[in-house]
C-alpha cells in the first residue's frame, strides 16, 4: 500500500456525451451522431489509459438533459439523451486493464440492493477497478417518472430557502443509508466464504455469509448480497459536494469527495469546511481525499475555441466548476498551485470530447511528468490501491 | 430447407445441475469464466447467451443453503462486460418485473441494445413473494395473483418508453445546429400498477426493443407469452410433452395477430457426450452422481418431506414417515411450490417400483439429462426434436462452469451444420436477425 507517490497529483477525467459545454457536439473534432456506441466510449476510455489516469467518471441521471435545473427547457440544440451509467462503465470492463471505471448513479429511486450487486459485479468484471458515485435526484419531475414518491419543489436558486435546505437534508440523510446498505452488502460475504468441500458436500462457509438487517426510515434490506466479495471488497466510493450537508455525506460515506472550488483560497477554505465536516460526523480511518473539478478547454487555441462554442450556444458556459480555458503549461501551474492548499487530485471535465481529452493526455500529462507530480506507468493493482487505501477486512469478519 | 434449429447457452446455475466439486469446474463469479462460455457460444454461432438472477439467496431450515453453486454477478451489468468480448452472441438478462420500476428498467434494457449494437434481450421473470421481498425498498407487496398484471404492464409501460424515441431522433447537424429532434422521450402512461409521465433519458436501441423472453409456464404465463414474448425458455424437454406444449402456445398466437414464426419455443436442456454410447452413459451417471451427493440428496428430501431427516441414511431406503405438508422448509426454491404430499406419493412409489435407495431415488426423480449419447447420436435427436414439433432450438444447460460447452460447440455443432439445420455463419448483427424476427412495428405518432 505504500507504492502510493505522497508527491504525485490524482488526475480523472469527468466523461459526459460530447462535452461538458453544451455546444461542444458541434466542434469539428466531435462525434455526435456516435454518442450512443460503444465504439465512441470506448475510444475515449482508450485515450484516457494510455493518459495513465486515475480514473474515468460516467454522469447520470434519471431523465433528460437541461439548461434549466428545475425541468425540461425543450430545447434540441443540445446533447439529450444518456445510456444507464454503470453498463456503460461494465461494458468497458474487458477492453481495459489499468484505468478506474465510476459510474454515477442515483440513490434515490433506485434499489439500493440492485445497485450495489450492479457495483460489486463491476468490480469482479474489472478485477478491482471499480468504484461508485452516489448521488440523490432531488426534482419532483424526475419523480414523476418513477410515480411511487411525490418530492416538493425546490427553490433552485435560494437552496438554504426554508423547506428546500430540508428536504435536500433528507434526501442527503436517505442517501447516506443506501451507501451503508450498499457498504453492509458488499461486506455480507466474508473473504474465502466459498470453500467447496466435497467431504461435507457444502459449497459455501455459510457461516461466514451474513443477513445485514439495515432497518432505515425509508427501506430495510435483509441481505446477503447475491453477489460474493469483490477483488476491492469496498470498490472506492466518491461523491460530488458543494455545500455543508453533502460535505457531511460525503465524510460519513465516501472515500474521495469532488468539489468546486473557484481559487487556491477557495479550495484551502472547502479543504477546512471539508475537515470539519469530518470531525462533525465522527469520521474515522482513512480521511477523505479531496478532488477539485475544473471544466477545461486545453491548447493555445482554447479560449477561442470556448468562445466559438459560446456564441454557437446564444450564452456564455455557467459550470458549478470553474473554467479554464488555456496551455497545458497554464493548466499545469493551477493543479501545482492549488496542491500546494492541500487539494489531493484533480476531475477535469472536458469542454470538448474527445478534444480536450487529447489535450490532458497529450500535453498536460506529460507536463505533469515533466515537474515530476505525475506517474510515467500505472503500478497497482485495483482502484483502492491507487489511492493507498488498503483492501479492507469484511466488517462481519471479526464477529464470527 | 428443413427447419432451422436455434440455440441459447445458459451459464451454469446455483442449483445442483451445477457441479463444483469435479476438477475441471472454475468460478462461477470470475469475468473469465463468463467470457469464455460466451465465446465458446460464439464459436459456435449460437444465437444468444442466457443468465438467469437471483434475488435472494435460498434457505432451508431458516439457513443459507450451502450445497450448491452459491453466488452470482447481477446480470445485466455481466452481460454489458461481455458485450466487450463478444461482436454477434445474444445477450440474454433474466430481470425481475416486481422489484424493479419500468423507467429504470427500460434504460437499462436499451443501453445494453446500444452498447451491445443490437444483441440484448430481456427474459421477464415474475418472482413475487415476500422471502425476496426483504431486500426492497417495497418488499413483498404483490399478492400471486397479481405478478403477471404487473408483469404485462411493466413490459407494456417499457415498450411505450422505448417507443418515446423515434429511430431517427439524433439528427447531430452541426450545420442547422439541431442536435435532436422536438418531443424525444415525451410518455405518459397511467394504468393500474404505473402512473408515471415525463421524459425518458435513453433512445431508442438498435433493435428497437430487445428480444422478450418468458419462462411461465401456467395458463396465465402461456397466455403472456403467447401476446407479448419473442422467445418461450420452456421447460418442456421430453419430445411427446415438448410437442404438446409446443402446439398448445402456438395455437394461441393468431387471436393475437402473430403467425407461429413469431415465437420461438426453446427448452432448457442438458446433454452428455461420449466417444461411444456406452461412454456417454458411464459419464452421464457419473455426473448424475456428482449432482446429488449424500448431503444434497438429504436436502431434496427434507424439502418434500417438510421434516428434518439430518439423521436419516441417504444410502438406505426413503423414511417411513409422511411429509408435513404444513412445514415448508425450503425457501427460495420454485420446484417445491407445489403439492409436497402428492410428490411424496410419486417419489415413494418409483422407490419401491425400482427397490432405490434415497439418493438413487433423488437421482432418479430429480436428474435433468435430455441428450446422452455420441455427438452423432445427439445431433440427430436434436434434429428430431425440432424437425417434429417439439421445439425450435435449445437452451443448453452445461453442468460445468466454464468449459461444459466446448465439446458440444466442438463436436456437435458441425454435424448440425453439415445436416443443414444450424447457420454456419451469422446472416446479421442483431439477435433478432439471429432468431428471425421482424423489428416490432413503431407505433405511429399519429395514431
Amino acid at each position: 500500500m505504500t507504492t502510493v507517490h505522497r508527491d504525485h497529483v490524482h488526475l480523472a477525467v469527468a466523461l459526459d456525451g460530447a462535452g461538458w459545454h453544451p455546444a461542444a457536439w458541434r466542434e469539428a473534432s466531435a462525434r455526435p451522431a456516435e454518442l450512443f456506441s460503444a465504439r465512441y466510449w470506448s475510444d475515449l476510455v482508450a485515450e484516457a489509459e494510455r493518459g495513465l489516469l486515475d480514473l474515468v467518471t460516467f454522469e447520470d441521471l434519471l431523465g433528460q438533459q437541461s439548461s434549466r435545473l428545475e425541468g425540461p427547457d425543450g430545447r434540441t440544440d443540445q446533447v439529450r439523451g444518456r445510456l444507464d451509467a454503470v453498463l456503460l462503465a461494465a461494458r468497458l470492463a474487458t477492453v481495459t486493464s489499468h484505468i478506474g471505471l465510476v459510474p454515477a448513479t442515483s440513490v434515490t429511486h433506485t434499489e439500493p440492493f440492485h445497485v450495489g450487486a450492479g457495483i460489486a459485479s463491476l468490480d469482479h468484471a474489472t478485477n478491482g477497478r471499480a468504484g461508485w458515485r452516489p448521488q440523490i435526484t432531488a426534482w419532483p419531475h424526475l419523480a414523476a417518472h418513477f410515480g411511487r414518491r411525490t418530492l416538493p419543489d425546490l427553490d433552485v436558486h435560494h437552496l438554504q430557502a426554508p423547506g428546500t435546505r430540508e428536504t435536500v437534508a433528507e434526501l442527503f440523510a436517505e442517501a447516506a443509508d443506501a451507501v451503508e446498505v450498499v457498504r453492509r452488502l458488499w461486506d455480507s460475504w466474508e473473504d474465502g466464504a466459498e470453500i467447496r468441500d466435497a467431504a461435507t458436500g457444502r459449497f459455501i462457509d455459510r457461516d461466514k455469509l451474513h443477513y445485514i438487517d439495515f432497518q432505515g426510515a425509508h427501506f430495510s434490506v435483509r441481505g446477503p448480497s447475491i453477489t460474493p466479495r469483490s477483488p476491492q471488497g469496498q470498490p472506492l466510493v466518491t461523491a460530488l459536494a458543494h455545500d455543508r450537508v453533502p460535505y457531511e455525506f460525503a465524510a460519513r460515506s465516501a472515500d474521495v469527495v469532488y468539489t468546486t472550488p473557484h481559487s487556491r483560497a477557495d479550495a484551502a477554505a472547502i479543504i477546512a469546511e471539508v475537515e470539519e465536516a469530518a470531525v462533525t460526523v465522527g469520521r474515522t480511518g482513512e480521511p477523505l481525499r479531496v478532488f477539485a473539478d475544473l471544466l477545461v478547454f486545453v491548447g493555445a487555441d482554447a479560449a477561442a475555441r470556448k468562445e466559438r462554442l459560446d456564441e454557437l450556444d446564444g450564452a456564455p458556459l455557467a459550470s458549478d466548476a470553474l473554467i479554464v480555458a488555456g496551455t497545458a503549461a497554464e493548466l499545469a501551474d493551477l493543479i501545482e498551485d492549488w496542491r500546494g492548499a492541500g487539494v489531493d487530485g484533480f476531475r477535469l471535465r472536458p469542454g470538448g470530447l474527445p478534444h480536450d481529452l487529447a489535450g490532458i493526455t497529450g500535453d498536460l500529462v506529460p507536463e505533469l511528468q515533466r515537474r515530476g507530480i505525475f506517474r510515467t506507468a500505472y503500478a497497482e493493482a485495483t482502484l483502492r490501491e491507487r489511492f493507498g487505501l488498503a483492501r479492507p477486512a469484511s466488517r462481519y469478519a471479526a464477529a464470527s | 430447407m428443413p427447419k432451422q434449429i436455434h440455440l441459447a447457452a445458459h451459464f451454469p446455475g446455483v442449483n445442483n445441475t451445477t457441479v463444483w466439486s469435479d476438477p475441471n469446474a472454475g468460478s462461477q463469479i470470475d469475468i473469465a469464466s463468463f467470457v469464455h462460455l460466451a465465446r465458446t457460444a460464439e464459436r459456435g454461432r449460437f444465437d444468444f447467451f442466457f443468465l438467469a438472477e437471483g434475488l435472494r439467496l435460498r434457505e432451508r431450515k431458516g439457513l443459507i443453503h450451502d450445497l450448491d453453486v452459491v453466488g452470482r454477478p447481477e446480470s445485466l451489468t455481466v452481460l454489458a462486460a461481455l458485450a466487450g468480448a463478444t461482436e454477434r452472441l445474444g445477450l440474454a438478462a433474466t430481470v425481475n418485473s416486481t422489484f424493479n420500476e419500468p423507467y429504470e428498467l427500460a434504460r437499462r434494457l436499451a443501453t445494453l441494445d446500444h452498447l451491445s449494437d443490437g444483441r440484448a434481450a430481456w427474459n421477464v421473470v415474475t418472482s413475487w413473494d415476500a422471502f425476496t421481498g426483504e431486500n426492497f425498498r417495497r418488499g413483498g407487496y404483490l399478492d400471486e395473483a397479481d405478478r403477471y398484471a404487473r408483469a404485462r404492464e411493466t413490459l407494456q409501460t417499457a415498450r411505450e418508453l422505448w417507443d418515446s424515441w423515434t429511430d431517427d431522433a439524433i439528427v447531430a447537424d452541426r450545420e442547422s445546429g439541431e442536435f435532436v429532434r422536438p418531443g424525444q422521450g415525451e410518455f405518459r402512461h397511467r394504468g393500474e400498477q404505473f402512473d408515471i409521465s415525463g421524459l425518458f433519458s435513453t433512445p431508442r436501441g438498435p433493435q428497437g426493443h430487445p428480444v422478450i423472453i418468458q419462462a411461465g409456464d401456467s395458463e396465465e404465463g402461456r397466455e403472456f407469452a403467447a401476446s407479448d414474448a419473442d422467445v418461450i425458455f420452456s421447460r418442456h424437454s421430453r419430445l411427446e410433452e415438448a410437442r404438446t406444449f409446443y402446439k398448445d402456445v402456438k395455437s394461441r398466437l393468431a387471436k393475437y395477430g402473430r403467425a407461429e414464426d413469431d415465437l420461438k419455443i426453446l427448452p432448457a436442456v442438458t446433454f452428455v457426450l461420449g466417444a461411444t454410447e456406452e461412454e456417454a452413459a458411464e459419464r452421464a451417471a457419473a455426473i448424475r452422481t456428482a449432482q446429488v451427493s449424500p448431503q444434497t440428496a438429504l436436502a431434496f428430501l427434507e424439502s418434500v418431506w417438510g421434516r428434518d431427516l439430518s439423521d436419516h441414511d441417504p444410502d438406505g431406503p426413503l423414511p417411513a414417515a409422511d411429509p408435513d405438508p404444513d412445514e415448508k422448509l425450503a425457501k427460495g426454491w420454485a420446484r417445491f411450490n407445489t403439492d409436497r404430499a402428492a410428490l411424496a406419493r410419486q417419489w415413494r412409489k418409483v422407490a419401491e417400483e425400482k427397490n432405490l435407495t434415497t439418493r438413487e431415488l433423488v437421482i432418479e426423480v430429480t436428474s435433468r439429462q435430455t441428450f446422452v449419447g455420441t455427438p452423432a447420436a445427439v445431433a440427430a435427436q436434436l434434429d428430431e426434436f425440432v424437425q417434429t414439433g417439439g421445439s425450435d432450438g435449445f437452451i443448453l444447460a452445461p453442468h460445468l462452469t466454464p468449459g461444459g460447452l466446448d465439446d458440444f460447440v466442438d463436436e456437435v455443432v458441425p454435424l448440425l451444420q453439415e445436416r443443414g439445420v444450424f447457420r454456419t455463419e451469422y446472416t446479421g448483427p442483431t439477435l433478432r436477425d439471429h432468431l428471425g424476427l421482424a423489428a416490432p412495428r413503431f407505433p405511429r405518432k399519429d395514431a
